[in-house]
């Protein structure tokens, strides 16, 4: 019998729909598995969680002023790993699992592998896109514990309901030294759905020419709960903030549907989305690379289509 | 202060990958300084002209050929560059071992920069292992950075905008990026006098790495194709916009 963890990351008190893929992941024959939660809700997300196939919810109870301090959590986090004899640890490759698992990995000396999008639990090995995702590469992991960043979405949620137990494990004695936060939060759209666990995305590019134009990306975004990423010029150009970037120097993503609207699909740009499950581009020019390297396409103005979509979308 | 700051020699994004054997790619292709890798050299000569005395160290674990990159980073900066040359690639705890290695032997830290991570492998881990080494703080998507006397702040970038401020006592390691600064790209006078700066080799073997079992090995690599068929929509703003509604909904299926 193998002990399986995975940490859970919760928005607003609830499961990310993200983990409910990376669970089904870690699930297997003679596993055990464990959902760490350190956001003390272990109660609000039961149902959820042993629906998916979680046997035991460990709440990591922090102190109060170290409850968002990513190197206080790692701490806990490889505390709780040592006490449960956890020796696989499944985590999300977000913006936090990216200031998480590896604070952890570093501390346990332990192999880490990010952004896989498949994990083979008996050959201990994971799958994810190196080169620019030109390549798939299968890494072996060897060590005693091994630690896994799940790329959101890669994995389709399947359910598989047990009963699970909550226990509580005290760490509000853990303190890290040398790191203090002095603030937190702060979103600039705080509504805005995460590029990178959005089911779909609606970026733009050169053609959407200024920044109010983006406006018109944000609108449609909200009829069919998308998320509003940019290539490189848009964020370079200072039309949206850097955050909104897709691209190999941006976000890596893997929606459902990406619908690029003035983008022409350069070699960097791919390599954030190219692993969308359908892409439409919406572009002008019939020379963009992008026509030639997607499932749907459209040769007209973005400017043009997006608001006449966005239109009927709101008369139903 | 000394600041160190550690590079990687990656193949340039535009090129095209092969894939040699089972597990390693055609090295015969442009290879080039990291881009994150530039923030925090850009980073580092802003601090240096802010802070008199202060000196820029490049760092970085690479083949012979990577003296190029090691270079191109004096250029952007750097006072003097450190260059480990090794026959063979390693994962990012040996990486991290071999980094600090060669820093220790070489002077004392105020504050060490990567990138906040490669795009070759992306492993995204490496500052926090040489944090973890050192026993420093680290942070990493750092973007934007204030040095006080004994203290560093900075900003790190969630997705969807969201941001944290910490407080890191000195030294400290940070993996830069997006957003810290615009690269300041070398003049020509730049890179002459790169040219006559001095680079220091060092062999990875003497450094006596113990390279233990536990680890990550790429055991095999496979080129990523893809298969779409693209096939166009046409008619006006209205019949276009009714299409994408009916593909979103019943092949999608995400409405």
């Amino acid at each position: 019998m193998k002990n399986i963890g995975v940490i859970i990351e919760l928005d607003k008190g609830r499961v990310k729909e993200a983990n409910l893929g990376m669970i089904t992941l870690a699930r297997a024959k003679d596993v055990k598995l464990f959902a760490f939660v350190l956001d003390k809700q272990a109660i609000s997300v039961k149902a959820v969680l042993e629906s998916f196939g979680i046997t035991t919810i460990v709440e990591i109870c922090l102190a109060k002023d170290q409850q968002n301090n990513p190197a206080t959590r790692a701490k806990a986090m490889i505390n709780a790993i040592k006490k449960f004899n956890i020796s696989m640890v499944f985590g999300l490759c977000t913006a936090m699992g990216k200031d998480f698992l590896p604070r952890m990995a570093a501390l346990l000396d332990a192999p880490l592998v990010m952004d896989c999008f498949f994990v083979d639990l008996e050959q201990k090995t994971a799958r994810t896109y190196q080169y620019s995702g030109k390549t798939i590469a299968t890494i072996q992991l060897s060590g005693q514990t091994l630690l896994f960043g799940i790329r959101p979405n890669a994995i389709e949620p399947v359910k598989a309901q047990e009963k699970a137990r909550i226990l509580k494990f005290d760490s509000s004695h853990v303190f890290a030294g040398g790191l203090r936060v002095i603030k937190s939060g702060g979103a600039e759209k705080s509504t805005a759905i995460n590029l990178a666990e959005a089911d779909v995305i609606i970026a733009g590019g050169r053609g959407m020419k200024n920044s109010e134009n983006f406006n018109i990306l944000f609108q449609c975004a909200s009829k069919i709960n998308a998320a509003v990423g940019a290539s490189r010029v848009a964020v370079d150009s200072g039309w949206v903030p850097y955050s909104m970037q897709v691209g190999q120097t941006g976000e890596k993503v893997s929606p459902k549907v990406y619908i690029a609207c003035g983008i022409s699909g350069s070699i960097q740009h791919f390599a954030g989305m190219k692993t969308s499950g359908m892409i439409i581009a919406i572009n002008t020019d019939e020379n963009a690379s992008i026509l030639s390297n997607c499932d749907y396409y459209v040769k007209k103005d973005a400017l043009e289509i997006i608001p006449v979509l966005t239109r009927i979308l709101d008369n139903g | 202060m000394q600041i160190y700051v550690c590079i990687k020699h990656v193949p340039d994004s535009a090129a095209n990958i092969s894939i040699i054997g089972k597990n390693s790619i055609d090295e015969n292709v442009n290879f080039l300084l990291n881009p994150y890798d530039e923030h925090a050299l850009t980073e580092a000569a802003r601090i240096k002209n802010n802070l008199p005395g202060t000196e820029v160290i490049a760092v970085c674990l690479g083949k012979a050929d990577a003296e190029k990159t090691l270079r191109s980073a004096l250029a952007m900066g750097a006072d003097r560059g450190i260059l480990i040359a090794k026959e063979k690639n390693y994962d990012s705890r040996v990486t991290a071992l071999a980094l600090k290695a060669a820093i220790e032997h070489d002077g004392k830290p105020g504050l060490i920069f990567t990138g906040k991570e490669s795009i070759d492998e992306g492993g995204m881990q490496t500052m926090f292992r040489i944090g973890a080494l050192f026993d420093f703080p680290v942070a990493t998507n750092v973007v934007k950075l204030d040095i006080e006397a004994d203290r560093a702040v900075v900003v790190c970038e969630l997705s969807g905008g969201i941001t944290h401020t910490y407080e890191m006592s000195l030294p400290c390691v940070m993996g830069t990026g997006r957003g810290l600064n615009t690269p300041r790209y070398p003049t020509f006078p730049d890179v002459v006098k790169s040219k006559k700066k001095p680079v220091q080799k060092i062999a990875f073997t003497d450094l006596n790495i113990k390279v233990s079992l536990a680890g990550m090995r790429v055991i095999e690599l496979k080129p990523l194709y893809q298969a779409r068929q693209p096939k166009e929509i046409k008619g006006d703003a209205t019949v276009v916009a009714k299409e994408l509604i009916r593909i979103l909904k019943q092949e999608a299926k995400v409405l």
